[in-house]
């Protein structure tokens, strides 16, 4: 039967699917930066509607506020706001089209032949077991991914500070 | 309409997945590619959460792994935006069609 | 054992000397390459006659028969065990002689080209050549193995052809050393092919071995040998009959005659030394050499080298009654006397008194070598008093050319076989040994003595007697001391060598072969050449118009002989209309256009996909992604559902 979750579901698909085609057709690039802000929202609410508020939270936290502003501050950086983006050649639409068509089909025709069991639904880990689970250096503790992690965030920094620095002009 | 299952949420994610390939394949912008790329990545993520919620629900792997996804690709979108602000500043355009010079 | 270094030293003295002269000749040692040639030459004549001294003398015969020495073998390149390229130098007394025969005219003629190319521009050279020459032939006679022997051949084909062509800005001089090595280097295909069969007949390469698996009736080589045949002929006959196709080309047999009047276009001490004495019989020695197999195992073959010796030397005895230039009429001449060294060999059998003709055809080789060498060098001295070749030119030069008249009288009473002069004790020998065997060829050999001593008292006449001759002024004499010397040396040669026992030394099994000297045998020959002489005497002594009204009498017979019978025009019309047309023109389209064809289509296929291909990398990121996707695509698909 036709429950308020059944339907919320939809709209939160219909609404992260229909973001996500016109972020990758349009041709203004703000607009496209926009639609992906609004498809990362859906994607939030897909995992609200999974009961795992904590990932949705950081997804919002992090992805929606830190990297589509970014993207958007990178567009103004290029001067990119006004103009509408160049066509691409159809063939080369056209071709692509096909691939993916082709590699969706494909992915579909696996998943649904595939049985999986254990479909039940349990409840969703708290935020206490996760960090629990997070910092436990025992047995499937993430421990240390998550210093690797940090340290990455550190290069990432380092590395993009050298990328975008402006080189000094030679002094006579 | 059926109940909405763990193949719903894989549709999704597959079509999430696939319409980020094909806005890399198309797109001929640095930036819009890589609009494309975060895409892909929150498909993947949603994949993982699905999973995770489906058929391994005592576990947290899935969990985990969308955690530090999320946490790699801040990096790697930052780290991509220096290198397009630095092609910028020596091609003068973003349009990805101008940057083959690697070519025979 | 003979010393190694000491007959090592024979060929490799000239090669220094072609070294030497070669490299610095032109530049710093000009004046003195003559000298210095004649120096490395005189040490290389002393050291032969020593050898000769050593060999016959105090190694002397054992068991009444002459040894085989081999001082010296190194093997070189090993195809299998047994069959190797050897270097060594081998003396049995043919070579022995060959050395001293080689070395002494090598010498004379080294000697007078000290006056005669007095004044060359390129005066070291020649002596260079020369030297290179002298080394090739005697390295010719010393090989102790069969392609030991061709590479000789070729590098006295070599520099015969650098010799003749040695005057290089006249285009016929030019024309003649290419036609000199190409007639004989078409002649050594068929000697190379006799060289690998004999060789794969007998296992070997060595010459002594070979002619021992080959002559020994019972020996396996041979059995097999004589069952495998082709075209009615088997396989040894073949060998044999190639390796003495080479021997023709060399010594101009007919019909591979065609080069050696051409090769008097080179200098006349040159036709003297090349032409006349030494590497035209080059062919006569290589029968000699592998005599026992031809006589013993090929006996047809050696019926086919009698006709074509008596062949060649009738034609060239009757062409030579009509050349008017002295070299050429000297050229037919030694054709001729050739041709009798060959059918001499022809005729003979091995072993005993039956072996006369070898020990003839060799006894003749060494008397031809003086009086032939004599006449050119002669004739070289009248050329050079006169600078013209033309006998029509000539006249009445015996006042005027004492010292030469002298000797080229001798010569051709040497030649047409007056005693006691040596012609007439070798040509005896070969008119014997071809009455013992084969009369036709015994009767074409008297008629073509009679002709010899007609056609060279022709020319002795024409040049010393006939008209008388007008001073026009010439500087110079006869020609200096250098070029003197080395005639009265031959002319005594010419005069005394036939009173050497030759049978004593040489002969086809080794054993000491008496002549028996008949005295009635010996009246038909000198009688013709007798008359022979008085005819020539009766034409030519004074100036008259008798040989033209005989020619003129002749009609036919003397237009054909005076275009030397239309050989070349044969020759000339062969290779032009036949051989050019209808095989050399398809054979150089097709390999111009197929055969490199081929190979440019590779080349260019290869840069035609490549150009197609480097398209690929185009440097466009999203390409590269789209190729990737589909890849993955494909192989995805191609796993799951067809390979499963």
């Amino acid at each position: 039967m036709i429950t308020g979750s059944t339907i919320l579901f939809y709209l939160l698909a219909t609404l992260t699917l229909g973001c996500g085609i016109l972020s990758v057709t349009t041709r203004h690039i703000f607009r496209a930066a926009i639609y992906l802000l609004f498809s990362l929202i859906g994607i939030a609410g897909l995992y609200f509607w999974l009961q795992y508020e904590f990932i949705a939270a950081v997804q919002i936290v992090v992805y929606v506020g830190g990297i589509v502003v970014l993207i958007i501050f990178s567009i103004f950086l290029t001067q990119q706001a006004g103009e509408k983006l160049p066509k691409q050649k159809s063939d080369r639409k056209i071709f692509a089209a096909l691939a993916v068509f082709c590699g969706f089909a494909l992915t579909m025709l696996q998943v649904y032949q595939h049985e999986f069991n254990g479909l039940e639904t349990t409840k969703a880990p708290t935020v206490a077991d996760i960090g629990k689970k997070m910092l436990s250096v025992g047995d499937g503790g993430y421990a240390l991914p998550f210093e690797i992690i940090s340290m990455l965030l550190l290069a990432a920094m380092v590395g993009c500070i050298v990328i975008a620095l402006r080189s000094k002009p030679e002094t006579k | 309409m059926i109940e909405p299952g763990l193949y719903h949420i894989l549709f999704i994610s597959a079509a999430l997945f696939f319409l980020g390939i094909y806005g890399f394949l198309t797109r001929r912008n640095l930036i819009t590619m890589l609009m494309s790329i975060e895409l892909i990545l929150n498909s993947v993520n949603l994949n993982f959460i699905a999973f995770n919620k489906y058929v391994w629900p005592d576990k947290m792997d899935g969990l985990f792994f969308t955690l530090f996804i999320i946490a790699i690709a801040a990096a790697e979108a930052a780290v991509a935006i220096a290198i397009i602000i630095n092609l910028y500043r020596s091609h003068q355009s973003i349009d990805v069609e101008n940057a083959e010079d690697l070519k025979y | 054992m003979p010393n190694a270094t000491t007959i090592a030293l024979i060929p490799l003295l000239p090669l220094a000397g072609f070294i030497l002269l070669g490299l610095f000749g032109r530049k710093y040692l000009k004046s003195s390459s003559g000298l210095i040639g004649t120096a490395l030459l005189l040490t290389s004549t002393i050291l032969a006659l020593y050898t000769a001294y050593e060999y016959f003398f105090v190694y002397g015969k054992v068991d009444g028969v002459y040894q085989q020495f081999i001082p010296l073998q190194l093997t070189w390149l090993e195809f299998s065990k047994g069959v190797s390229i050897d270097m060594g130098l081998l003396l049995d007394p043919i070579s022995v002689m060959m050395l001293v025969v080689v070395s002494f005219i090598s010498l004379m003629v080294h000697i007078y080209s000290l006056g005669y190319m007095k004044g060359e521009e390129r005066f070291a050279t020649y002596y260079s050549f020369l030297g290179l020459f002298t080394f090739s032939m005697l390295g010719l006679v010393l090989a102790s193995n069969i392609f030991q022997i061709y590479i000789f051949w070729e590098l006295v084909g070599v520099s015969s052809f650098l010799l003749i062509g040695y005057y290089y800005d006249k285009p016929s001089a030019v024309a003649a050393s290419k036609k000199a090595f190409i007639v004989t280097r078409f002649a050594d295909l068929g000697f190379l092919i006799g060289i690998l069969i004999l060789s794969f007949s007998s296992g070997t390469l060595d010459f002594t071995t070979l002619i021992q698996r080959l002559t020994s009736p019972e020996s396996n080589e041979v059995k097999t040998a004589v069952v495998s045949t082709f075209l009615g002929a088997s396989a040894l006959t073949w060998g044999a009959a190639l390796v003495f196709i080479g021997g023709a080309g060399k010594s101009a047999m007919f019909p591979l005659h065609i080069w050696l009047p051409d090769a008097m276009e080179g200098p006349t001490p040159v036709s003297a030394l090349i032409h006349a004495a030494t590497m035209v019989v080059a062919g006569v020695y290589l029968v000699a050499r592998l005599f026992p197999v031809f006589a013993l195992t090929t006996p047809a073959v050696l019926e086919i080298i009698g006709w074509v010796g008596a062949i060649s030397a009738i034609i060239a005895a009757v062409i030579a009654c009509t050349q008017t230039d002295i070299k050429r009429v000297l050229a037919y001449s030694t054709m001729s006397q050739i041709g009798y060294m060959m059918f001499a060999l022809g005729v003979s059998k091995y072993g005993g008194e039956a072996g006369l003709g070898y020990t003839a055809s060799m006894f003749h080789l060494f008397t031809h070598a003086m009086f032939k060498a004599l006449l050119f060098l002669g004739a070289g001295a009248v050329i050079h008093y006169i600078h013209s070749n033309d006998m029509r030119d000539m006249g009445g030069l015996r006042k005027y050319l004492p010292v030469t008249h002298i000797t080229f009288l001798i010569a051709c009473l040497a030649i047409a076989g007056v005693p006691p002069f040596a012609g007439f004790f070798s040509k005896e020998e070969i008119l014997l040994a071809a009455y013992q065997n084969n009369m036709a060829i015994y009767w074409i050999a008297l008629i073509t003595s009679g002709l010899t001593a007609f056609y060279m008292f022709r020319l002795y006449f024409n040049i010393f007697w006939s008209k008388p001759h007008e001073v026009h002024g010439e500087k110079h004499g006869e020609g200096g001391f250098v070029m003197m010397l080395p005639l009265v040396l031959l002319a005594v040669g010419a005069a005394a060598a036939g009173f050497i026992p030759f049978g004593e030394f040489v002969s086809s099994d080794g054993k000491a072969l008496v002549s028996h000297f008949h005295l009635e045998f010996s009246i038909a020959p000198v009688g013709l050449g007798l008359a022979g002489i008085f005819a020539a005497l009766w034409l030519y002594k004074k100036q008259n118009d008798k040989p033209q009204k005989l020619a003129a009498a002749l009609g036919g017979l003397y237009n054909a002989a005076y275009h030397k019978f239309y050989i070349d025009e044969i020759y000339f019309f062969i290779t032009k209309k036949v051989l050019f047309n209808l095989i050399g023109r398809p054979a150089a389209w097709f390999d111009r256009n197929i055969v490199d064809g081929m190979v440019n289509l590779t080349g260019n296929t290869t840069q035609a996909v490549s150009e197609g291909i480097k398209k690929i990398q185009s440097g466009k990121v999203q390409q590269y992604a789209i190729y990737f996707l589909a890849g993955v695509i494909v192989l995805a698909t191609l796993f799951i559902y067809v390979l499963r």
